[in-house]
């Protein structure tokens, strides 16, 4: 069993990082200058031009890129290729102007799968692997994104995508799956369904998972392990970066490796924007120095962590953060999805002229995260027939659906039943344990 | 007038919700004439007929409840084996669908009433007339 | 007109009746030595590689049947060892277990060759956009398409089925050019752009690569002018490869086989014999290039004929007429291939309902609905809607895990579905 994917870029000296990022950075801000003139602009109004960085330690001076950004830029203002080079395109969930777009050109799959592959095989696999990749395929980058890294290992995919859990489970079993990929929420889910089923997990071939797409607590880590009776790796990514794969975990337990000879971390402070030393909680901010089709500089994550360049026990030099502690807005994870609460008032804005009032109560059912939407009945909406209702909440449901890219709860609720709050009206209920 | 206005009101499946109607109309001295409820998992539609409608209605909107009045028939039914068969039979033949349906007991012998929602209520009411059944005046309804 | 590979798209017939026997007898020999099924099977009908020498000799071979998939699941066919296969679709089978396939790197190679040619066939690009309507996973439409669109160099938006608002969302905030769905789904859209009140100038449609089911000409009719697209169709099926058998190209006479990978025959159900050249019979598949489960002689259950007249395109290929219809019960709906014989099987494991049931499928719009009607049996559940409902649920939930499909399910009063005294009438298909 291999114990690196690429020792080489695992493993190299902080010097050997240090110049192999600044070499990459400058020829990509020269780059991203040509082409992309979003980025010429914003680089123009911050009064900095490409040679001013000069290396890796002059990332501060360039100007962040955000959330915002990729909207107004909506959909293809910050790729830096023409279509023609762009293969690939995936997507957030959202609507028209709200989703993330990102394209990827050739070589961009290919760095996916190789840092889709080190993750695998940290999760120790290799060419003789059966990785089940039970994220959804489609725009998500989930699917994709493990089903790359398998086939650049040349381990043998199995593209079960998500849902339909009992023949997920009989899969597992009869094509002898030795890594599964999931979001960690559906990994529990499967362990007690198979349990449910009355399946002896032993009688499975499974050996590891390679979980991430949502953050997760160390408690659930051991309880997965257990339960499926493997070990984990806990990956993290996102659509604007890569997708999953931007880093991963060692069976250190002790952080998460960025792949930084692709993506370079920075933690900043999310008011001010100041750059913080390693081991202070802050924003995580990424620069993409090898991506072709959308190469981010110094994109804000909203994620809260903190990182560290000291080198690991497991013999990777890569730098490594923390699992994440929270995020600096309001965008909530729910089976791997990211939700907004904006997202749901605008879909129902489009069923009704005046939205009704409606809260999100976020809670896990066992292990499956749960988004009940509450909304009140109106007098626009009541009908006396029981099939009328059940068709409006059907209509609710299926709009969501389409705009939240998730299948939620919806329950009509008295009038005034969801309580009104002064100012900032109360939309969220988090019942999940942090 | 023969169409009877009937009161719907939407209630969750929780405990005490359907009190609070109750309350509301009896605080108001509002007499409740018949009723039936129909549920879901999550929630229900009381439906009522009521002595004075517009004044019910009116209360459980001041109360913030979420109600509408619908036009229903009220049809007398001699309490007698075959008597809802023959009001049906007319209705089929007429072409009328029933929407759903409850039924009450007078407080006379010999007769039970039954409301009914259809999907076209003026050719209902003109159907069982003609047939012989007889539809009670709403006025009559609510007096009783 | 372009070419992917000219070379083999062009070949001249003689030429590719060599290549086609030197890839048949390598085949055959491939799987005596390596599949303990094939060598059972040939040794039973008394046939040893080497008699393999016309590609007539190819009558000597016994079929393949979905059967043969069912009794060697999950990989008894496969022809090389795990550490060689990369990849496992599977579609559904006849009773709960689905067929599995597996392919080695090579086979993925061809597999995103012979899409990659469907794609200039029809025109397609570097330039295209091309979003994919098709489902992606275990189902080999998705990801077949995707490859091949891939190896163009066209943009693939991946953006699985369903969800049609969104497909139409960023078909007009993309651009795309080239779309890929079933033929009755790209009416839907059709519909809804229509409701949407969308512009036709916003969408920049050009081409429609249609499969999972064939289309009749009127319906390429309403589609080219509704949606502004040339409307093509392709042909394939997961237990020989997935989408790409065969094709049509802009002249939309018959779809293109790619006669280098597959042998076509046309048979007489009945009899197994061969019909005569043009005549419609049975399509049957040899596959003659795959390593990771090379499959002999597999009848396909679809009605078909050849086209032997050359193409106006340049292409030399013989053509793969629309399909006729299907010498089973397979139906298809939103491109899903489902047996009756899966949904009793699912019904029979479920108490409180009677062994009675009836599949209904119907169009709604252009949407292919399945909606299942079983008796409810126990009368226990009658006063308690929530229970009625959760028994819908379940069993809505035990089809859905074995068709991968959702089926509206309704229950009926006993003695309501009709009783036959012969075979029982378990399919209304009201399309």
């Amino acid at each position: 069993m291999a114990k690196y994917w690429n020792p080489e870029a695992e493993c190299m000296s902080r010097e050997q990082m240090h110049s192999l990022q600044s070499e990459r950075l400058c020829s990509k801000i020269k780059e991203v200058y040509d082409s992309v003139p979003y980025y010429r602009e914003k680089m123009d109004q911050a009064g900095v031009k490409p040679e001013d960085i000069r290396s890796v330690d002059d990332l501060h001076l360039l100007p962040f890129t955000s959330k915002q950004d990729l909207r107004e830029a909506y959909p293809y203002g910050l790729f830096a290729r023409p279509n023609k080079d762009i293969v690939e395109i995936h997507a957030t969930s959202g609507t028209t102007g709200k989703q993330i777009v990102a394209g990827y050109t050739k070589n961009d799959l290919a760095i996916w799968g190789e840092v889709m592959a080190r993750t695998l095989t940290a999760a120790g696999g290799d060419e003789n692997s059966v990785v089940q990749s039970s994220y959804g395929y489609g725009l998500f980058t989930g699917g994709l994104g493990a089903h790359y890294g398998a086939q650049t290992m040349g381990a043998m995919a199995l593209p079960t995508s998500s849902g339909n859990t009992e023949r997920q489970i009989r899969l597992m079993h009869d094509m002898g799956t030795t890594i599964l990929c999931c979001t960690p929420s559906y990994a529990l889910y499967i362990g007690e369904t198979i349990r449910d089923m009355g399946l002896d997990i032993n009688e499975f071939q499974l050996e590891a998972g390679v979980f991430g797409a949502e953050p997760w607590t160390v408690e659930m880590q051991h309880e997965i392990e257990r339960l499926l009776n493997i070990r984990t790796v806990d990956v993290y990514g996102l659509t604007e970066i890569i997708g999953p794969g931007v880093a991963f975990s060692c069976d250190q337990e002790c952080g998460i490796h960025i792949n930084e000879d692709h993506f370079i971390p920075e933690i900043i402070d999310p008011e001010t924007g100041e750059v913080l030393p390693d081991g202070t909680l802050g924003e995580l901010v990424f620069t993409c120095v090898t991506k072709e089709g959308m190469p981010m500089m110094r994109y804000r994550t909203r994620d809260i962590t903190s990182i560290t360049h000291e080198a690991c026990a497991c013999g990777r030099t890569l730098a490594r953060m923390k699992k994440i502690q929270g995020r600096s807005d309001d965008m909530m994870i729910i089976r791997g999805v990211n939700v907004f609460p904006s997202q749901v008032e605008s879909a129902l804005l489009d069923i009704t002229d005046v939205a009704p009032h409606y809260m999100l109560i976020v809670d896990r059912e066992g292990t499956r995260d749960t988004l009940e939407v509450q909304v009140e009945m109106t007098e626009q909406f009541f009908s006396d027939e029981v099939k009328q209702l059940e068709k409006l909440e059907k209509e609710i449901f299926e709009k969501l659906k389409s705009a939240l890219g998730l299948a939620t709860k919806i329950k009509l609720v008295e009038p005034k039943s969801i309580s009104r709050s002064e100012g900032k009206a109360v939309r969220v209920i988090d019942k999940r344990k942090k | 007038m023969m169409l009877v206005k009937q009161i719907s009101v939407f209630v969750e499946n929780a405990r005490g919700k359907l009190s609070k109607v109750t309350e509301i109309l009896a605080k108001n001295g509002i007499n409740i004439r018949a009723l039936s409820i129909a549920d879901t998992t999550d929630f229900g539609i009381l439906r009522l007929i009521v002595q004075d409608p517009d004044k019910a209605l009116a209360v459980l909107k001041e109360n913030e409840i979420t109600v509408k009045s619908t036009d229903v028939i009220v049809v007398e039914i001699d309490d007698k084996p075959s008597g809802l068969n023959s009001a049906l039979v007319l209705l089929r033949d007429a072409g009328v669908a029933v929407e759903y349906m409850y039924a009450f007991v007078s407080k006379r012998e010999n007769e039970a009433y039954v409301i009914l929602k259809s999907d076209n209520a003026e050719q209902a009411v003109k159907a069982l007339t003609e047939g012989g059944v007889r539809v009670v005046p709403s006025k009559e309804v609510y007096e009783l | 007109m372009k070419y992917f590979q000219e070379e083999i798209e062009r070949m001249p017939r003689e030429q590719m009746r060599k290549l086609q026997l030197e890839r048949l007898k390598h085949t055959v020999e491939d799987v005596y030595q390596r599949v303990p099924f094939y060598k059972n099977k040939l040794d039973e009908a008394g046939v040893k590689p080497s008699d393999i020498q016309t590609l007539e000799d190819l009558r000597k071979l016994p079929f393949t049947t979905k059967e043969d998939f069912r009794d060697n699941y999950p990989f008894g066919m496969f022809a090389r060892p795990m550490k060689e296969i990369v990849r496992i679709h599977a579609s559904s089978g006849t009773t709960g277990k689905p067929k599995v396939v597996g392919y080695t790197r090579n086979d993925m190679n061809t597999w995103s060759d012979l899409i990659a040619r469907l794609v200039y066939m029809v025109g397609g690009s570097d330039e295209d956009i091309a979003q994919v309507a098709f489902g992606y996973g275990l189902f080999t439409g998705g990801f077949g398409l995707h490859q091949g669109l891939e190896k163009v160099g066209a943009t693939v938006v991946p953006m699985s089925s369903g969800n049609t608002e969104k497909q139409i969302m960023l078909m007009r905030d993309f651009g795309t050019t080239l779309l890929i769905a079933t033929p009755t789904y790209a009416l839907h859209i059709a519909d809804v752009l229509e409701e949407m009140n969308v512009p036709k100038e916003e969408i920049k449609l050009k081409i429609g690569m249609f499969g999972g089911e064939g289309h009749t000409e009127e319906m390429r009719k309403i589609l080219e002018s509704r949606l502004g697209i040339i409307s093509t169709e392709n042909y394939g099926l997961s237990e020989v490869m997935g989408p790409g058998v065969a094709g049509e190209c802009i002249y939309q006479n018959g779809q293109h086989i790619a006669e280098d990978c597959f042998i076509i025959e046309i048979i007489d159900p009945e009899t197994g014999e061969p019909v005569e050249e043009g005549k419609p019979g049975e399509v049957v598949i040899t596959t003659i290039k795959k390593e990771g489960i090379p499959v002999l002689r597999y009848r396909t259950h679809d009605i078909s004929y050849l086209i032997s007249e050359p193409c106006e395109c340049g292409r030399t290929s013989r053509k793969l007429a629309k399909m006729q219809g299907r010498t089973d019960d397979m139906l298809i709906i939103k491109g899903v291939n489902v047996f009756p014989s899966q949904v009793e099987s699912v019904l029979l494991g479920i108490n409180h309902i009677g062994p009675y049931y009836q599949l209904i499928v119907s169009k709604k719009g252009y949407t292919d609905q399945l909606e299942v009607q079983v008796e409810l049996t126990d009368d226990s559940l009658l006063d308690s809607f929530s229970k009625l409902e959760a028994l819908e649920k379940e069993i809505q939930h035990k089809l859905h895990v074995v068709l991968g499909l959702v089926a509206k399910v309704k229950l009926v009063e006993p003695k309501t579905i009709e009783r036959t005294t012969g075979k029982a009438k378990h399919v209304i298909d009201n399309r």
